[in-house]
């Protein structure tokens, strides 16, 4: 882990990486929409409506997933003062916070005909909704402060504390009684899904993870990219 | 060990009561705040009986975010927050102390003022009772989180408006368990697994929350 925190080295690394996410995703992307779009079987019960599923679930997965990637990257970053965990930590906020939108957004889309609102205040959906809120005030406290790494330490602190809302959005379904239905994938006694519609709702999973991981890298490499060029023109100003 | 923590729990208790005019502003805040709703949503009891208890919980987290700005702000200002990293007691220990006395100056406030907003409220009369349960059960928790956010943000540009944006997130399940509580008695259903959870809660803050706290404000001496 102590290797990675040379950022030369790590970007050497996550260069060696992008190609083996960005050219599945790529590829993967059309094949899975069109699997999932044309080749999956109609729901006997809500028709064509309910392939919004395959946007929604793996968004809403992937919501969860860059948080709890946050969450890990503060712990290092807090632990062993790991300089480029908070880059990447910083790195993924934005991607989840879009993901968590797109979830909340398609949700309402898919509520509106199937429950017939578009919004409802129950556990799930508030608790995403939070999820979506932790998003935003970790973006913006790591840009309050002047001195970036008190900014960077402070996000770390506070994602740890908001990953406490991880496991609230896992069991909301099964601890309350929700109008949204509880786990379907992940269930002790198996999916509770024909596999026609499930294979390709796991494809789409696979696409959007590895669009996390490529988006996240592009965007550690901004974020390098940028302090290389602060460093730089520090040096030719003292220069003159 | 002990002593260091007696006397900041003096001090604190004794700056806030010299200044009653900020400690007082948070109650003042509740009072004022909730005298709009009657204003802006129609006086008629009805109305004001179904929606009072969460007015009421709605108003004491906002009247809580509002006295979190007097938690560490003053102390760095006078350098003082340097000196309690260096008191003879774990800064965990001192991040406790100081919520204990915080509470006993802005949340027991709010606890004491809770019946009167009740009977303003038109609320029947088991809220006299419950609605002061729950918010003796819920507003230390509220101070314990809340102090994360504003040890996290102690010394930034634009403090207040990011402290709220950090902490109503974390607040929103407080909230939510404050009000089945209140609404279960008013209701009838009787409130017991609320109130239950709301313990729980002050209890997971009380024992987690002072490290957060106390790591905040390393941060901050940095």
């Amino acid at each position: 882990m102590h290797a990675l925190a040379n950022p030369l080295r790590f970007q050497k690394i996550t260069d060696a990486v992008l190609p083996f996410v960005a050219w599945p995703a790529a590829v993967l992307a059309p094949i899975a929409l069109y699997w999932a779009l044309f080749v999956a079987p109609a729901d006997y019960q809500q028709g064509d409506a309910y392939r919004i599923i395959f946007v929604h679930v793996p968004a809403a997965w992937m919501a969860s997933f860059a948080y709890l990637g946050i969450a890990v990257a503060s712990f290092v970053a807090l632990v062993w003062r790991h300089p480029m965990a908070e880059v990447a930590a910083r790195a993924m906020a934005p991607v989840g916070a879009v993901f968590t939108a797109i979830a909340l957004v398609t949700g309402a889309v898919w509520g509106k005909p199937m429950w017939g609102t578009w919004w409802v205040w129950d556990a799930r959906l508030t608790s995403v909704l939070i999820l979506f809120f932790l998003y935003l005030g970790y973006m913006a406290l790591y840009d309050a402060f002047e001195d970036p790494a008190r900014g960077a330490r402070a996000a770390s602190i506070l994602a740890l504390v908001g990953a406490i809302n991880l496991p609230i959005i896992r069991f909301s379904v099964d601890w309350w009684n929700t109008l949204h239905q509880p786990a379907t994938i992940l269930r002790r006694d198996g999916p509770a899904m024909d596999p026609a519609m499930l294979y390709p709702l796991l494809t789409m999973i696979l696409v959007f993870k590895l669009y996390l991981v490529w988006v996240t890298i592009l965007r550690i490499r901004v974020h390098l990219t940028d302090r290389k060029i602060a460093n730089l023109r520090l040096a030719a100003e003292s220069r003159g | 060990m002990w002593q260091p923590l007696w006397a900041l729990a003096r001090r604190d208790l004794r700056l806030a009561l010299r200044s009653p005019a900020e400690t007082f502003m948070g109650v003042i805040f509740f009072l004022v705040a909730l005298s709009l709703f009657p204003l802006g949503v129609g006086a008629s009891p009805d109305i004001l009986t179904r929606i009072g208890a969460g007015v009421i919980w709605v108003l004491a987290l906002l009247a809580v975010l509002l006295t979190l700005d007097r938690l560490f702000q003053a102390d760095l200002d006078d350098g003082s927050l340097d000196l309690l990293h260096l008191a003879p007691a774990p800064l965990e220990l001192v991040a406790f102390a100081k919520c204990a006395v915080h509470w006993l100056t802005s949340g027991l406030l709010l606890v004491i003022a809770s019946p009167l907003l009740a009977l303003l409220m038109a609320l029947p009369p088991e809220a006299y009772w419950a609605l002061p349960l729950a918010l003796l059960l819920g507003t230390p928790t509220l101070t314990l989180i809340g102090a994360i956010g504003a040890a996290l943000l102690v010394g930034s540009r634009r403090g207040s408006v990011l402290t709220a944006l950090v902490v109503l997130p974390l607040y929103i399940p407080v909230l939510i368990f404050g009000m089945s509580a209140v609404d279960g008695v008013l209701l009838g259903l009787g409130g017991r697994t609320a109130f239950l959870i709301l313990g729980a809660m002050l209890l997971a803050a009380a024992s987690l929350a002072p490290f957060a706290i106390a790591a905040a404000l390393r941060l901050a001496a940095e």
